[in-house]
């Protein structure tokens, strides 16, 4: 009666599928604290932008090249995009079926993420030090 | 992807409609969700113009009116009526609740819609088919767990130990809240679901216990126990007032506590 695909498997055998992956604790501390994190960062980066976009193309030079200011948006852009990785990823295990689609996309949402992180950090780098880069 | 649309053999047509007996007083309109497993036809919404001034105030009145004068191949499930058994949850108005302690005259509208609980296998018309359901409260081992020989009388527990029980025995494994839980829709299969969750709660603060551990390890879980939310359909639907999203919440951050 319960659906063809499960055949003559017991309705205990289905529930307990492959059984617990022990993981999954970290995900959720990863993910409130960096939520956390990014309440202050995106007030303070909100209230960078809005002070940049007021100065020309110098001013935003001259402000980035302060180490605190440098610091801060590297962090903004790091947590920014850990926390993008993990949500994504809860979105993809939600609503994508089948293994090989599912695993590509993690992986694609990984590679995605880091990318956007290095890139992010390297631009900034690039500005602030900028006789090393 | 996950299915927004039924299959096309679940696709629910237009059905018969049974007209209100002449003499009728106060007259009410109920289009129910039918579905005969024998014959090879969509599942259909029959209409039903009650009489409800004969009915008593319960939805199940209404659904046993029908069954009793109109139309006796109406199939539903009940035993206690007065909401202990937990058999005849369906989904009423949107809502899913228990037919016997929801009055009819509680839904707004003329026309009083009720199908199966969502999301399961359809068993006939109003009984959907809870196996996996029930096989998923098996799996978290719901009884007492020791190790400890067995007391010469019974194993103790204060007052305040006690009291932590409170919010949690009261359910009746109706399943309102597991097929009103979007994650449980889109990953039933794996996402173990409120009411589980709840018991497992239960278990796991349970002062007479001695599996707290091991009960953690088989719920550390990405779909388990992680596919919850906090989108609290769950706690808004249970008929018996529980909540299932704070248990939920309170076996994450025994989860935390035992890695911080
Ligand atoms: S928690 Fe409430 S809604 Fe869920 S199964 Fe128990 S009694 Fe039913
Ligand atoms: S709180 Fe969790 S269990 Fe309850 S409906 Fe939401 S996702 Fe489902
Ligand atoms: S008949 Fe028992 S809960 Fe409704």
């Amino acid at each position: 009666m319960t659906g063809a695909p499960a055949g003559f498997r017991t309705p205990l055998s289905r529930a307990r599928g492959l059984g617990a992956a022990k993981h999954g604790v970290g995900h959720f501390i990863a993910d409130r604290v960096s939520g956390l994190a990014l309440i202050p960062l995106s007030i303070w980066a909100a209230y960078a932008g809005l002070k940049l976009a007021a100065g020309g193309y110098v001013l935003a030079v001259e402000w980035l090249a302060r180490p605190l200011n440098a610091v801060l948006l590297s962090l903004f852009v790091v947590a920014g995009f850990t926390h993008l990785r993990l949500a994504m990823q809860v979105v993809i295990e939600d609503y994508v079926e089948g293994f090989v689609s599912k695993s590509s996309l993690l992986i694609l949402n990984y590679l995605v993420c880091v990318l956007g992180a290095a890139l992010g950090v390297f631009a900034i780098l690039k500005v602030a030090l900028p006789g090393v880069l | 992807m996950v299915q927004l649309a039924l299959p096309k053999n679940s696709r629910v047509g237009k059905g018969r409609h049974y007209p209100a007996p002449a003499g009728a007083k106060r007259v009410k309109t109920f289009r129910i969700y039918r579905y005969d497993p024998e014959g090879s036809e969509n599942p259909r919404w029959d209409t039903y113009d009650v009489d409800v001034g004969a009915c008593g105030p319960m939805l199940l009145d209404v659904l046993i009116h029908i069954k009793n004068t109109v139309d006796p191949t109406l199939t539903f499930r009940r035993s206690c009526r007065e909401g202990v058994c937990g058999s005849c949850a369906m989904n009423i108005g949107g809502r899913n609740t228990l037919a016997c302690t929801h009055g009819w005259e509680d839904t707004p509208g003329r026309e009083i819609q009720v199908s199966p609980l969502p999301s399961q296998p359809v068993v006939k018309d109003l009984v959907p088919d809870l196996t996996l359901f029930y096989a998923q409260y098996a799996s978290i081992e719901p009884w007492l767990h020791t190790e400890t020989p067995q007391p010469q009388t019974e194993w103790k527990q204060s007052i305040e130990d006690r009291a932590k029980l409170d919010g949690l025995y009261e359910c009746i494994l109706c399943a309102c809240c597991s097929t009103s839980c979007p994650s449980y829709w889109w990953n039933g299969e794996k996402y173990l679901g409120p009411a589980t969750l709840l018991h497992a709660y239960r278990w796991l603060i349970d002062s007479r216990d001695e599996a707290a551990g091991e009960r953690l390890d088989a719920l550390e879980d990405p779909f388990k126990l992680y596919r919850c939310h906090t989108i609290m359909n769950c706690a808004q639907v249970c008929p018996k007032g529980l909540n299932p999203a704070k248990a939920i919440a309170e076996i994450k951050k025994l989860m935390v506590e035992r890695v911080v």
